[in-house]
């Protein structure tokens, strides 16, 4: 049994880790909750945030967490244009022709960073990246403290959109009702595109802050999208507060799995968690809705 | 019942018509060229183009298995890579461990991945998981093999198994080593049991249960229809059937890594064939696949030739076709060209 002080460290690590999977993973709840798509290009969206950072930090020297404002609008505007021109034209097609689009999509995004960037790992070297805070026994790293409050920031400015702003209600009340609103005369392929947007953006933020913590490489999609897809599901698919959850549940349960099993016991545990919840909760933590 | 033409029309699906019409001496003269064209190919073949050959064949077999599954049962795995890394651990440890070749292993390993599927298939049925979350559980249970195999020290965890390196110009049957020749002629009697396996069940019970499934599970249920059973029947030997293609891949390939045989690039590059071909039509597969290979390795081949190594181009060009298919031939590239060769859209 490790000690005391190792535990509180190698929780309090693991939450903030689960914050910024709680905000990678809101994106995709967001979109699924509104657009009722299944995007399976989420974890490429996460890789090509990071490569954004990667080049944003090479050729214009900007730390990832000034730049992670600039590669959030793009990618909200490229969200936003996909959805509005792309994807709009799919989302009454069946469920698994929407899969495979959207996996397509993945496998492109994944292929065309290979050919553009190489097989070799990218990573952002900033002053900082090594200095930790120090609170008495506990030792926490400033990158990982500075990505989770980004995150929080994040969380909070999109829980402040979808409660205070008319856009943001709008949404909400496509999410609950897509024929209801276009009865009302909302423009729904315009607030989906924003949805989409704005999933985009956070997982944008999400990969911004995580591009010190890991390094990058053309292959790391299909696992984000899959951990994604993991602490939605556990969360409760479509809920937001469910996927914060989930992601702080699989962030704290990685860790500790890590220090008390074995570094590479990691994934098993989400992988474990992920069929536990199947089969005792199949809706999710937060996912009591529908 | 299926041979009387007395089959239930369900979901829209007419009952096939006996006779020799010209439609099915169309079928016959093609399918007699394809043959022998498939049979004649390595007496003027190069290597490359009999390992081309095979590959397709493999992804043909494969796709058709996968095919079961999503094309007729409707119900989309995305982690198939677990069924072949399976086959071809068990089949390969068996031979490294004990020196029993494939022909006694290849029925372990379809009933050993039956029973996986089988599993997967009870979690997730009994519970009711589908849609997305099926995709999910599958993808997961490959993601915990591949983990979990890392872990076989017996079977050489992350390192790789290898299989002693065969002499290709000794023809050994027992242990299935050989020239390629003899894996071409493996996978191509694979493919062809396949086709043939899927034909029989498409026109039988199972094949119109399944689309009923895949149609509307509700009404299927409604009708009478043990949508349980006949899922699980089509999960079952689906997994059993790809199982027997990772025996095969262990063979013919010679080293197996966690890593690359559960990944799930593996699972994706199952699934695009017959999706390109044409999902739950049964000649999808194997236009699909040997599609891809035609663009996607013949792409690679033709720019490796040219000296340009581009990592990733076989893969990007499966995305490519992917797409492009989804969404504008949602019935994949088989119907419409069947159709264009002038067979009846229905038997197809």
């Amino acid at each position: 049994m490790p000690a005391a002080s190792t535990i509180v460290n190698v929780v309090v690590s693991g939450v903030l880790t689960g914050i910024v999977y709680g905000l990678m993973a809101l994106g995709l709840s967001a979109i699924f909750g509104v657009v009722r798509l299944v995007n399976f290009a989420h974890g490429e969206l996460m890789t090509l945030a990071m490569y954004g950072a990667v080049v944003a930090f090479q050729k214009l020297a900007l730390d990832p967490f000034l730049s992670m404002a600039g590669v959030a609008l793009v990618f909200g505007a490229l969200g936003y244009a996909l959805q509005r021109g792309f994807i709009n034209r799919f989302v009454h097609r069946p469920e698994h022709a929407q899969m495979l689009l959207m996996l397509a999509l993945a496998i492109i995004v994944g292929n065309v960073l290979l050919l553009a960037f190489g097989p070799d790992a990218r990573n952002v070297q900033t002053s900082y990246q090594l200095d930790s805070f120090e609170l008495g026994p506990l030792l926490v790293d400033k990158v990982r403290v500075y990505a989770a409050a980004a995150a929080l920031v994040t969380t909070a400015l999109l829980g402040a959109f979808f409660r205070l702003t008319l856009t943001g209600k709008a949404i909400r009340a496509c999410a609950d009702n897509p024929l209801g609103a276009r009865v009302a005369g909302l423009p729904v392929a315009h607030l989906y595109a924003v949805t989409f947007g704005i999933g985009a953006a956070t997982v944008a933020v999400a990969g911004c802050a995580t591009v010190q913590l890991i390094d990058v490489t053309p292959g790391l999609g299909p696992a984000y999208t899959l951990l994604a897809f993991v602490i939605v599901i556990v969360g409760g698919l479509g809920s937001m507060l469910g996927a914060l959850l989930g992601g702080l549940l699989i962030g704290l349960s990685e860790a500790l799995a890590g220090l008390l099993i074995s570094p590479s016991a990691k994934s098993m545990v989400s992988f474990g968690l992920l069929a536990a919840i199947l089969l005792v909760w199949p809706r999710g933590l937060m996912g009591g809705r529908r | 019942m299926s041979e009387s033409g007395a089959a239930p029309e369900l979901a829209g699906v007419p009952v096939a018509r006996r006779g020799l019409g010209g439609d099915r001496r169309r079928r016959l003269i093609m399918l007699a060229v394809v043959a022998v064209a498939s049979l004649g190919l390595p007496l003027l073949g190069t290597n490359y183009l009999l390992t081309a050959a095979t590959l397709a064949l493999y992804l043909a077999y494969v796709g058709q298995a996968w095919n079961v599954m999503m094309g007729f049962a409707g119900q989309l795995s995305l982690g198939h890579s677990l069924y072949v890394g399976l086959g071809a651990y068990l089949a390969a440890g068996i031979f490294v461990h004990a020196g029993v070749g494939p022909w006694a292993s290849v029925w372990l390993a379809a009933v050993a991945c039956g029973a996986v599927g089988a599993f997967v298939g009870l979690l997730a049925f009994r519970l009711r998981i589908a849609g997305v979350q099926l995709s999910l559980l599958t993808i997961a249970f490959a993601e915990l093999a591949r983990i979990g195999f890392d872990h076989i020290d017996a079977l050489g965890g992350p390192g790789g198994l290898f299989l002693p390196v065969a002499d290709r110009n000794h023809l050994d049957l027992l242990a299935f080593r050989g020239p390629p020749a003899l894996y071409y002629y493996g996978m191509l009697a694979l493919a062809a049991g396949a086709l043939a396996l899927c034909a029989l069940l498409l026109r039988s019970r199972a094949g119109y249960y399944w689309r009923a499934i895949r149609e509307d599970e509700a009404a299927a249920e409604a009708v009478g229809i043990n949508t349980f059973r006949w899922k699980m029947f089509a999960v079952v030997l689906s997994s059993a059937m790809t199982g027997v293609a990772g025996t095969f891949f262990a063979f013919y390939n010679n080293s197996l890594f966690p890593e690359q045989i559960f990944g799930f690039e593996r699972s994706v590059e199952i699934l695009v064939g017959p999706v390109v071909g044409g999902l739950g039509t049964l000649f999808g597969p194997i236009v699909g696949a040997v599609t891809l290979v035609v663009l996607g390795d013949g792409t690679t081949e033709l720019l490796t030739r040219a000296g340009i190594d581009l990592p990733g181009v076989r893969q990007g060009i499966h995305g490519v076709l992917l797409l492009l298919v989804t969404i504008y031939l949602p019935d994949g590239i088989w119907p419409p060209l069947a159709r264009a060769l002038g067979f009846e859209a229905r038997r197809i």
